[in-house]
């Protein structure tokens, strides 16, 4: 039973300390004893906030919300692993029993341009808001739609789909990339959308469109190194980028067809 | 009763109500719709689909949600999956029966004709997000997989593996980032509302706190809408996420929006046990994990032998033995009563003995591993990573937790509440259903409510009234922020020795312990008692570190807290005052003699709605009498 494992461990905790984007910041450390086993790491920095707040000091600030996985709004760099050490895993899901007694852990917010530091652990990302309000959509009007069978998906293809649509848009994938690029969530929602038959209207502009302002934000360039992909809590795969560099591809070729048959 | 109370349900047939109605509502002329500016508070399922559709209509729409993007509200964690009545299987299903089965599993408390609309629009739901890009589960075929679920003895629901919240939330976010694309929507994320803004008797706007500056802004519109979610975080420990909040509720409620049944919570069945004191939320395991995990506790009490050691004759499948019917798949309120009945035995599993077991081993022999990882992988994960224990081994425990709230804001059948011009949609009206919500229908009826109901009653009211235009320096405006800023600098200055959680947690526990799975008399005076001394010391006694002008996760959560800490005791009373027991309100003294609900339609068959007077004046009930033309009122039997 987990309960009866339910130990007690103590940690040395560097946090990154920042009052907002315009100061400065730094790493402060904090002792915590008698943190249990069975309790979920942002649980244990509430504990630390508790003992913060009574003393009357600022609690570190993080972003979550769902607590269990599903919501993106947690995460930060743990020992420079993003959501920290188990694979699979959002911080909010991790529990302590992945932690030995004495342990040492830095924390330290996503660090990219394009998602400036809100303060502490918290970042600003609506830049990936941006970035899906530039195509990612298929755009049908409520009220337009026909019968929900009249239009079968292949299985494998609706499970891919699904697979690329399980982004949580946590953007541990930038936080883990030397370039700070935002390719995998990119490639995602693009693959998401062109593998279905509903998408393919508009495959074309949306992947011109969405990687233009991925473009534009200041996320840096794909170098396939993977690290996104092994980052990733929901393990989306990199065969994403790789189909969303072919969907750009045979775009730029349709697109110069549509031209050169307009007589432009 | 009060004039106000008036549902506005359309005359005849229930089959009929919504067709005519919609037929003789005003329209708004296409040209002049984006002279009308139009309030959505709320980016969850109701709130994000109300938005995208009014936008695509031609309405200018401002959307604020607390989080920092739309895609984190809440309905991003609903598992499951989502009703329609499309009868796909061909195992009877129809519109009629759906609206039965809601009915019905509501316990008599909802209104038919609202329920018969939302299994009319069900089906159209499943198409438009199918349209969207939705990847639902699919047959082999290409067509859309249905599962049965919660309670329905049909294969209704629509899902898309166990994230289907995440997916529906993620078409509906992609319909409203569509619309900020052309501008149609502005969005305002991080804003929380903190004060409706009424003027002359009608919704004029709203005060919001910037999360990120702490500033203060008014924000002027024809209309406000809200879908604000639910308010299960009264407990402190609920499924909820840890933002969800009754805070825009309440502050409408303040400023004249009755609120209707609070004491309609419901308790969800199968969620993982609590393991400490710093416990900061409890997960829900999908329902649709009954489908094929049998529910048992051990026959003797005390036995504190390993699952696997207690053979199945030593073994008490209690859903089974009580409902041979409906078997694990009793309806939630069911379930939930019976497991905390079997715990009260000394029954209970587990290290704290408040759990039973929810156990595979026998699916697992007929479907193999492989099928029942395929079904349910993700959950079986997800409860590994929690407890550190794997159910393809071990049973998993569960015991009922706060989920949702079927209470909320009381609306008419416009989805208007009692100040014109404010409308409310999704979990944070009063809603659907009733006493009890059957699984996968508030997907449904968040989705109905945004997409089908407002675009046409809210079109209704922009043409029937002339609207003044206010600005935001107008009076109403000013002493609404007048209002927030002094709360907050109340709030601030206390600078007293206890967190926000520690009051929070004492209120919860409250609740829980009084108001919860089952309430009495007794246990209800006394909360009635406590809350008010956990209110008093809150205002002479908290403590916010840090500054009002930033980010300041510890005030915002003070406001929420500060809410929950009134409407907690309107819970109380609505639970004292209705002396029945009826779907998730279990009044101990009114009990079949085998530990059933005992209803009292002869009394309380009506909703009811509170009035808040100010001050600490007691809230006033108001009636909104039911009344039940096609499913005919009866005893709920799921045996
Ligand atoms: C774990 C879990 C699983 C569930 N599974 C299912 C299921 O399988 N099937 C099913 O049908 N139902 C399920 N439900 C219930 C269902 O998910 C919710 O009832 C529904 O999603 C609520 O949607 P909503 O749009 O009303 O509110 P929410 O999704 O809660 O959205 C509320 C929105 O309001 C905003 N907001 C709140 N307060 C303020 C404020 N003061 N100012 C500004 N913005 C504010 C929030 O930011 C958010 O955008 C589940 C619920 C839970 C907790
Ligand atoms: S808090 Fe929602 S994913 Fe971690």
């Amino acid at each position: 039973m987990s309960d009866a494992n339910d130990k007690k461990i103590n940690l040395t905790l560097k946090i990154w300390r920042q009052k907002s984007a315009k100061e400065p910041g730094e790493f402060v450390t904090y002792e915590m004893s008698g943190v249990s086993t069975d309790a979920s790491f942002l649980e244990m920095i509430d504990q630390l906030n508790e003992k913060l707040i009574t003393k009357g000091d600022d609690p570190v600030v993080f972003d979550h919300d769902c607590r269990e996985g599903i919501c993106g709004s947690c995460g930060f760099m743990i020992n420079g692993n993003a959501h920290g050490p188990q694979k699979s895993t959002t911080v909010c899901q991790l529990h302590m029993r992945a932690f030995e007694s004495g342990a040492v852990l830095t924390l330290e917010p996503w660090r990219a341009k394009a998602f400036p530091i809100v303060k502490d652990l918290m970042v600003d990302r609506s830049a990936f808001d941006r970035i899906i309000s530039a195509g990612g959509y298929i755009s049908v009007d409520t009220g337009n739609a026909q019968d929900a069978n009249c239009l079968p998906v292949p299985k494998p293809d609706a499970d891919a789909a699904f697979e690329s649509a399980t982004c949580i848009g946590c953007g541990a994938c930038v936080a883990s990339c030397k370039n700070a690029s935002a390719m995998l969530f990119t490639s995602a929602k693009v693959s998401h959308l062109a593998l279905l038959p509903q998408g393919k209207v508009e495959r074309a502009e949306r992947v011109h469109r969405m990687v233009a302002q991925m473009d534009s934000e200041e996320f840096g360039a794909c170098s396939t190194t993977g690290a996104c992909s092994v980052a990733c809590p929901k393990d989306v795969s990199l065969t994403n980028i790789a189909k969303m560099n072919r969907e750009l591809l045979s775009s730029t070729l349709f697109k110069r067809e549509a031209a050169e048959s307009d007589g432009i | 009763m009060s004039a106000k109370l008036d549902a506005k349900i359309p005359s005849g047939p229930v089959e009929d109500k919504w067709d005519e109605h919609k037929f003789h509502s005003k329209l708004v002329n296409p040209a002049n719709r984006r002279k009308h500016t139009v309030i959505v508070v709320g980016t969850g399922l109701a709130g994000a689909s109300a938005a995208a559709s009014l936008g695509e209509m031609g309405y200018h729409v401002k959307s604020f949600c607390v989080h920092e993007s739309p895609r984190r509200a809440h309905s991003v964690a609903a598992q499951g999956g989502i009703n329609a009545a499309k009868n796909y299987k061909n195992d009877g299903d129809s519109v009629y029966r759906l609206f039965y089965d809601t009915v019905k599993g509501g316990d008599f408390r909802s209104r038919e004709a609202n329920v018969y609309r939302l299994a009319q629009v069900s089906t159209s739901i499943i198409d438009h997000c199918v349209a969207q890009g939705v990847p639902f589960a699919r047959e082999y075929g290409g067509l859309l997989s249905n599962r049965s679920f919660g309670g329905a003895q049909v294969s209704r629901t629509f899902y898309a593996r166990g994230q289907t919240g995440q997916q529906l939330l993620l078409g509906a976010y992609s319909a409203l980032m569509r619309q900020v694309d052309t501008k149609q929507v502005e969005l305002y994320p991080r804003r929380e509302m903190l004060d409706l803004v009424v003027i002359n008797g009608s919704a004029k706007g709203i005060v919001v706190r910037n999360l990120n500056t702490g500033e203060i802004e008014s924000h002027e519109a024809d209309a406000v809408l809200m879908a604000t979610g639910g308010y299960s975080n009264v407990f402190f420990l609920s499924t909820n996420a840890m933002a969800c909040a009754v805070t825009a509720a309440w502050r409408a409620h303040k400023r004249g929006a009755y609120f209707a049944n609070p004491c309609f919570t419901q308790i969800h069945p199968t969620c993982i046990p609590v393991h400490g004191e710093m416990q900061s939320k409890l997960t829900l395991m999908s329902e649709s994990l009954r489908n094929d995990g049998r529910v048992w506790v051990p026959k003797a009490a005390g036995d504190k032998r390993p699952p696997q050691q207690i053979p199945d004759a030593e073994r008490d499948y209690y859903l089974e033995r009580v409902y041979p019917s409906f078997g694990n798949l009793a309806p939630r309120d069911v379930a939930s009563r019976q497991a905390k009945f079997r715990v009260d035995e000394g029954r209970g599993v587990g290290p704290t003995g408040m759990a039973v077991y929810l156990d595979f081993r026998e699916s697992i022999q007929r479907l193999g591993v492989h099928k029942v990882k395929e079904r349910y992988g993700n959950l079986f994960q997800m409860y590994d990573k929690i407890t550190g224990e794997n159910p393809y081994e071990t049973p998993m425990r569960m015991y009922p937790a706060p989920h949702y709230t079927m209470g909320g804001l009381w609306v008419d059948y416009d989805l208007q509440s009692t100040i014109p011009g404010l409308f409310v949609m999704g979990e944070a009206n009063f809603s659907d259903h009733g006493a009890n919500r059957l699984g996968a229908s508030a997907l449904m009826q968040g989705l109905a409510d945004g997409y089908f109901v407002i675009p046409y009653t809210l079109g209704n009211y922009l043409a029937s009234n002339k609207l003044e235009k206010y600005a935001t320096t107008h009076d109403a405006f000013k002493e609404a922020e007048n209002n927030v800023r002094m709360q907050t600098s109340k709030m601030m200055s206390i600078r007293g020795a206890r967190s926000v959680d520690s009051f929070h947690k004492e209120l919860g526990h409250t609740m829980w312990e009084y108001c919860g799975m089952s309430r009495n008399a007794t246990g209800l005076k006394k909360a009635l008692e406590k809350i008010p001394k956990i209110r008093e010391e809150f205002w002479s006694n908290l403590r916010i570190p840090g500054e009002a002008g930033q980010v300041n996760p510890e005030l915002e959560k003070a406001g929420r807290v500060a809410d929950f800490l009134e409407q907690g005791e309107l819970m109380c009373w609505d639970a004292l005052e209705r002396e029945e027991s009826c779907g998730g309100h279990f009044r101990e003294e009114f009990q079949t003699p085998d530990n059933e609900a005992k209803r009292d339609d002869e009394k309380f068959c009506h909703v009811a709605a509170w009035e808040w007077l100010g001050g600490n004046k007691k809230e006033v009930r108001h009636k909104e009498e039911l009344t039940f033309e096609n499913v005919h009122l009866a005893t709920r039997s799921y045996k």
